[in-house]
């Protein structure tokens, strides 16, 4: 006997999920179609007779070096945020967790940065961390060049890094504290009885069972990272993708290249290849980190 | 395309006769106007089509701001396609070459001709109008807000220093930054990476092609050969210069960009666009003497006009017949000389006619405190008639190109990349962005 609850007509449910599918239609797979027609041929911006060119934009994404080296970047910024967003949000969900007197107002106060739009934050952060004017200046005075993210593309890459990590780690804040929130008080406080300190609790019984939001978010920061509006917004406020293609990632590199340059076919080409890559990540976390995750 | 074109035309024109003529008679014309301005500049582009508004009964203009020159020129291409386009609409001078290809335009000559209007098109500064206008001299759009790049000074910091004479040549300048320096000045002369001033201004007042084909006028098939020119020279300079801290990078990456410099007093020359005039001028503490100068030359260079910067009105095609007799009327209430000097005295930008220039310059605008040096904007641009190597750039895809070089620039001042190397790099770029331009527009030709 089948327990699910069925309709018994094909028309009602189907009306229900129209809408649904009318978005999905209109702002996933037009676009996605749209961009694959680009791809694969030149076409003026104004519109006209768009030539069909095969993989002549791919065969030119490809033989540059600088779209190579924004992968690298891309692979760099994604990864290192994602790390330092998801570590920064343990650490404050682990210690608003413990309850201590006081820790009601922090609750509200590391989930705020969330709520900055990143062009804003980036727009913030060039002035404080800014070499000759913010936070830095005197530190610089003192040892020239300690901090200067306009001439090394490390540093750069660390003040990207930064302004990201500073605005996640609010969104990755709010899940691992409801993740926390779930697991069963009895053990950590069976495990207290048995004389663990917090840090003890944390690695032995706490993380191991977060496991699946630390793999959800993982996913989630990592396409954020690679692909999200705020990515681009953050390195356009800051670095404008240098000093010297320092921070040129690669969501960066693609609207620059379709609105400034007004080269679509070109970019079509590279967001084709971005969602590839983006794929294959999520299959390797799927396929390689997945295994280690034990929901129950 | 064509064909759709003219299908919606014909359709706009149905509509406006099935639904427009009954009330026709008392109801006002009403089009679109995009442009890229914002802030207070934006503003005072609301003032000017308030101003036409109220002059006249037959037509009413809704201006609409894009904020920013890049975002105008993007959303006039989205609307374009999507057949939704605004009659007029302000593209900025790098995107000048898209816009000629288009042939989503009416050219400003057929334009006026068509509506009746006689415009003395010798009015325009030849500096100005033919970086607009085809191979022929033909205006397509109508110059409006235009600049050029000047070099400013802090005259008390000269005096202090004990500079006698006006940095009139780079010899000058470098002389007037060891005088500033040995005076205490930190910072003598800023430069960020724009390469407005830095390489098409000098460029075109040293009579140095920027690419082949008359920088492009002359056909796509243009290519980049600044790191052949003169200019390659003056990066060295620049570089040496930089290296003994007489010169200083200042971009906003850095905390602060050249302007803000110059108006805190931090550093006492720069070289930037005479709209910064009025900035520069509210800026600085009250009692601060500072002047405005032409662009250095090289010692022995024959100075050559420097080019306009800037935007200007392109009407495009596709709109009801209607809409053209009153951006017709728009534009060219926009060019009577009361207009001009209202625009130029609430903005800094400089009048773009030679009647307006005059009318200004007799009224004694000039002489008056706050805008004393602005006529040496229209000097530098008039200096010479314009030539090869001075009537403009017409290169496809400018803007990436532009941004090829201030990276390239970013590389030799910040992580001390070899001159030559770098800017033969960079040319090498840029004209595979020339070429891929070419391609996009195959079969087409300049006119």
């Amino acid at each position: 006997m089948d327990k699910r609850a069925a309709f018994r007509s094909w028309w009602l449910p189907s009306l229900f999920a129209l809408p649904q599918i009318i978005l999905i239609l209109l702002f996933f797979y037009w676009p996605a179609v749209a961009v694959l027609r680009w791809a694969f041929t030149l076409e003026p911006p104004f519109g006209g007779a768009a030539e069909f060119v095969g993989f002549a934009n791919f065969k030119e994404v490809f033989a540059d070096p600088l779209y190579w080296n924004s992968v690298g970047v891309s692979l760099a910024f994604a990864l290192c945020g994602t790390l330092a967003t998801i570590f920064i949000g343990l650490v404050l969900a682990l210690a608003v967790d413990r309850q201590l007197p006081g820790s009601a107002p922090f609750r509200f106060l590391y989930i705020l940065p969330y709520a900055i739009a990143g062009p804003a934050a980036g727009m913030a952060f060039r002035f404080i961390l800014s070499p000759e004017r913010g936070l830095m200046a005197s530190v610089n005075a003192a040892f020239p060049d300690f901090w200067n993210p306009a001439k090394y593309g490390s540093h750069a890459l660390i003040l990207v890094i930064v302004v990201f990590a500073w605005k996640w780690a609010g969104y990755t804040f709010i899940f691992l504290l409801a993740g926390l929130q779930s697991v069963p008080r009895s053990l950590i406080e069976a495990a207290a009885m048995d004389g663990c300190g917090p840090i003890r609790r944390a690695v032995d019984i706490q993380i191991p069972l977060l496991a699946p939001t630390l793999f959800f978010l993982l996913v989630i920061m990592m396409t954020e990272g690679f692909v999200g509006a705020d990515t681009y917004g953050i390195v356009a406020r800051t670095t404008d993708g240098g000093p010297n293609h320092g921070t040129d990632v690669m969501v960066y590199r693609i609207v620059e290249e379709a609105f400034r340059g007004l080269n679509y076919s070109g970019a079509s080409a590279q967001s084709l290849v971005l969602i590839g890559l983006i794929m294959i990540f999520t299959f390797i976390q799927f396929r390689f980190i997945e295994r280690q995750v034990h929901y129950k | 395309m064509r064909v759709s074109v003219t299908t919606s035309v014909f359709i706009g024109l149905m509509a406006s006769v099935a639904f427009g003529a009954p009330a026709a008679a008392a109801e006002k014309t009403k089009f679109e106007f995009w442009y890229g301005l914002s802030g207070d500049l934006g503003e005072r582009v609301q003032d000017a089509c308030k101003k036409f508004n109220e002059s006249q009964s037959e037509f009413e203009i809704v201006c609409t701001s894009q904020n920013g020159y890049d975002t105008t020129l993007q959303n006039t291409i989205a609307a374009y396609r999507a057949k939704k386009q605004p009659a007029i609409t302000q593209i900025y001078d790098a995107g000048t070459l898209d816009m000629m290809l288009s042939g989503a335009f009416v050219p400003a000559k057929k334009l006026m001709a068509d509506n009746g209007y006689t415009i003395d098109w010798n009015n325009y500064f030849g500096g100005i109008a033919n970086y607009y206008a085809t191979a022929k001299g033909e205006l397509n759009s109508f110059p409006f807000n235009s600049s050029t790049a000047m070099f400013y000074y802090n005259a008390d910091a000269f005096q202090k220093a004990g500079i006698d004479f006006k940095p009139d040549t780079w010899e000058q300048v470098e002389e007037a930054a060891r005088k500033l320096k040995t005076a205490g000045y930190e910072c003598p002369l800023a430069f960020n990476f724009d390469t407005w001033p830095l390489m098409e201004q000098f460029s075109a007042i040293h009579n140095q092609p920027l690419a082949t084909q008359a920088n492009g006028y002359n056909g796509l098939d243009a290519e980049l050969v600044v790191n052949k020119t003169k200019f390659v020279d003056h990066v060295k300079f620049f570089k040496k210069m930089a290296d003994e801290k007489l010169f200083v990078v200042k971009t906003k990456q850095l905390g602060m960009d050249t302007v803000p410099a110059f108006t805190s007093q931090t550093c006492q020359m720069i070289q930037t666009s005479i709209a910064d005039h009025g900035t520069i001028g509210k800026t600085l503490p009250e009692g601060v003497k500072w002047e405005v100068a032409m662009l250095p030359v090289w010692k022995g260079t024959e100075r050559q006009n420097s080019l306009v910067g800037g935007a200007s009105l392109w009407v495009l095609a596709g709109r009801p017949e209607a809409e053209y007799k009153g951006a017709a009327a728009f534009l060219a209430y926009l060019a009577t000389p009361e207009m001009a000097e209202w625009w130029s005295t609430v903005t800094g930008y400089i009048p773009v006619t030679k009647t307006g220039f005059d009318a200004m310059k007799a009224n004694g605008f000039y002489d008056k405190v706050p805008y004393k040096g602005r006529e040496l904007a229209i000097q530098s641009l008039s200096f010479t008639p314009t030539s090869e190597n001075t009537r403009g750039i017409r290169l496809g895809g400018f803007t990436q190109i532009r941004k090829e070089f201030a990276t390239a620039l970013e590389a030799i001042f910040m992580q001390n990349a070899d001159v030559q190397a770098e800017l033969d790099k960079t040319v090498e770029r840029g004209n595979a962005v020339l070429r891929r331009f070419e391609k996009t527009y195959a079969g087409q030709t300049l006119n």
